[in-house]
């Protein structure tokens, strides 16, 4: 979608399991219906919690569309759902992906 | 070509170790005469072949001697965040440019726990925080997006395969300047490295890391550095921990491609990441269609994520 405000395209991301679009541009952010409650409602869960867990390192980027707790390594919508070592690729791919890919154009 | 290139190419290698200055004149190389001689790379854009402690590079078919001499006098001005050259000027060989350099001892392959992730980011926030006007000019443009825009290409002239459409939607999808047809947005301009990935660093004799490979240098947005390590991120090939190693050590180096802490760094990453997911994923299937071989499950996450973007 383009923003109503410059017109410039706009990017979905998931903020704490909430979709919101943001302006590449001017960096504005549109919220459907119901999404602007969420996020009031996921904030005021994490205010209840007290004292307030330290932020650790998750596992996995948060996967599209779920609940997640904070995040301490927000993902962009499009990533894989389960990333990092330890998820689907596991040891093997681990090792086979960082020699290979993370060294090439 | 390469078969005449490469015995040329070390020979001039050979040449320059033999002269360094680090020598007694008329002393012996430490090569032992011949035993020290490998080649680093060989591809279609680059051969570059070592003599002892001496690496020469000759540079793709094509390369402008006015940009890349440029380059090497960035390299030279910026010794500690750049391998600086031997010589400062590139010479002609066989109808290439070559240049030579101090050889330096790569990221390990088979480490992924010593990748310097740290070193990674604190270079890219030095290079990023130069600035430009002070360098040696003109700079040329950094030539990542170009780079994206040759891998989609490459898929493009590959032939057909059920996994290019994605990558083409998500490549159709992105700005005109992520695609390499326009300059990066105003205000949005550094000196970056433009084709940074681990085999782009280098422990040299007596120094630390430093970054390789100047032939992308330029002026551009900065993010574009950062958003290969994102891709890996966000495609799953680098875990949470080390992505945000790699992010707060570019944070705590004053790197200024992200906004403050405690703000999002995807808005300023997401384009440049999608940009680098799309031009892996083209150069991996176009890599496949050539082998005759089916995606690997790390090519197919790849053009996966190409698929969720567009």
């Amino acid at each position: 979608m383009q923003c109503p405000k410059c017109h410039a395209p706009m990017h979905t991301y998931n903020r704490n399991g909430v979709q919101i679009e943001q302006c590449a541009n001017c960096r504005g952010i549109f919220l459907d219906y119901g999404e602007l409650e969420s996020l009031t409602r996921l904030e005021n869960q994490w205010g209840q919690q007290a004292p307030p867990p330290p932020a650790v390192p998750q596992a996995y980027p948060p996967a599209p569309g779920a609940p997640q707790a904070y995040p301490a390594a927000p993902a962009p919508a499009w990533g894989a759902p389960h990333g990092g070592h330890g998820g689907h690729h596991g040891h093997h791919q681990r090792h086979k992906s960082f020699g290979h890919m993370l060294f090439s154009s | 070509m390469t078969t005449t290139l490469l015995p040329a190419l070390t020979s001039e290698a050979r040449s320059v170790a033999h002269r360094s200055a680090v020598r007694p004149p008329g002393g012996a190389c430490p090569c032992g005469g011949g035993a020290a001689d490998a080649v680093l790379a060989d591809r279609d854009d680059a051969q570059v072949v070592r003599h002892a402690d001496v690496v020469a590079k000759a540079h793709a078919p094509g390369t402008g001697r006015r940009d890349l001499t440029v380059r090497l006098a960035v390299a030279a001005r910026l010794p500690e965040l750049l391998l600086p050259p031997l010589r400062e000027a590139p010479t002609a060989l066989h109808g290439r440019l070559i240049t030579f350099w101090p050889h330096g001892v790569p990221v390990d392959r088979g480490d992924p726990d010593a990748a310097p992730w740290e070193a990674a980011a604190t270079l890219l926030a030095g290079l990023h925080a130069t600035d430009p006007a002070a360098l040696p000019q003109p700079l040329p443009q950094m030539r990542g997006p170009a780079k994206a825009a040759r891998a989609l290409a490459r898929l493009r002239a590959a032939g057909p395969h059920p996994a290019a459409p994605p990558v083409l939607r998500a490549w159709a999808a992105l700005p005109d300047w992520a695609r390499g047809e326009a300059p990066a947005p105003a205000g949005r301009r550094g000196l970056c490295h433009g084709d940074l990935h681990l085999g782009q660093l280098v422990r040299a004799e007596g120094r630390g890391w430093r970054l390789i490979d100047v032939d992308d240098l330029g002026t551009g947005d900065p993010a574009w550095d950062l958003a290969r390590p994102a891709a890996w991120y966000a495609c799953g090939l680098l875990s949470p921990e080390e992505w945000t190693r790699f992010l707060d050590a570019y944070r705590r180096a004053g790197g200024p491609a992200l906004p403050a802490v405690g703000a999002a760094p995807w808005p300023v990453l997401d384009v440049p990441a999608r940009a680098l997911t799309a031009q892996t994923a083209a150069l991996a299937v176009a890599k496949a269609v050539a082998a005759g071989r089916p995606l690997d499950e790390i090519e197919q996450a790849l053009v996966d994520a190409c698929g969720r973007m567009a």
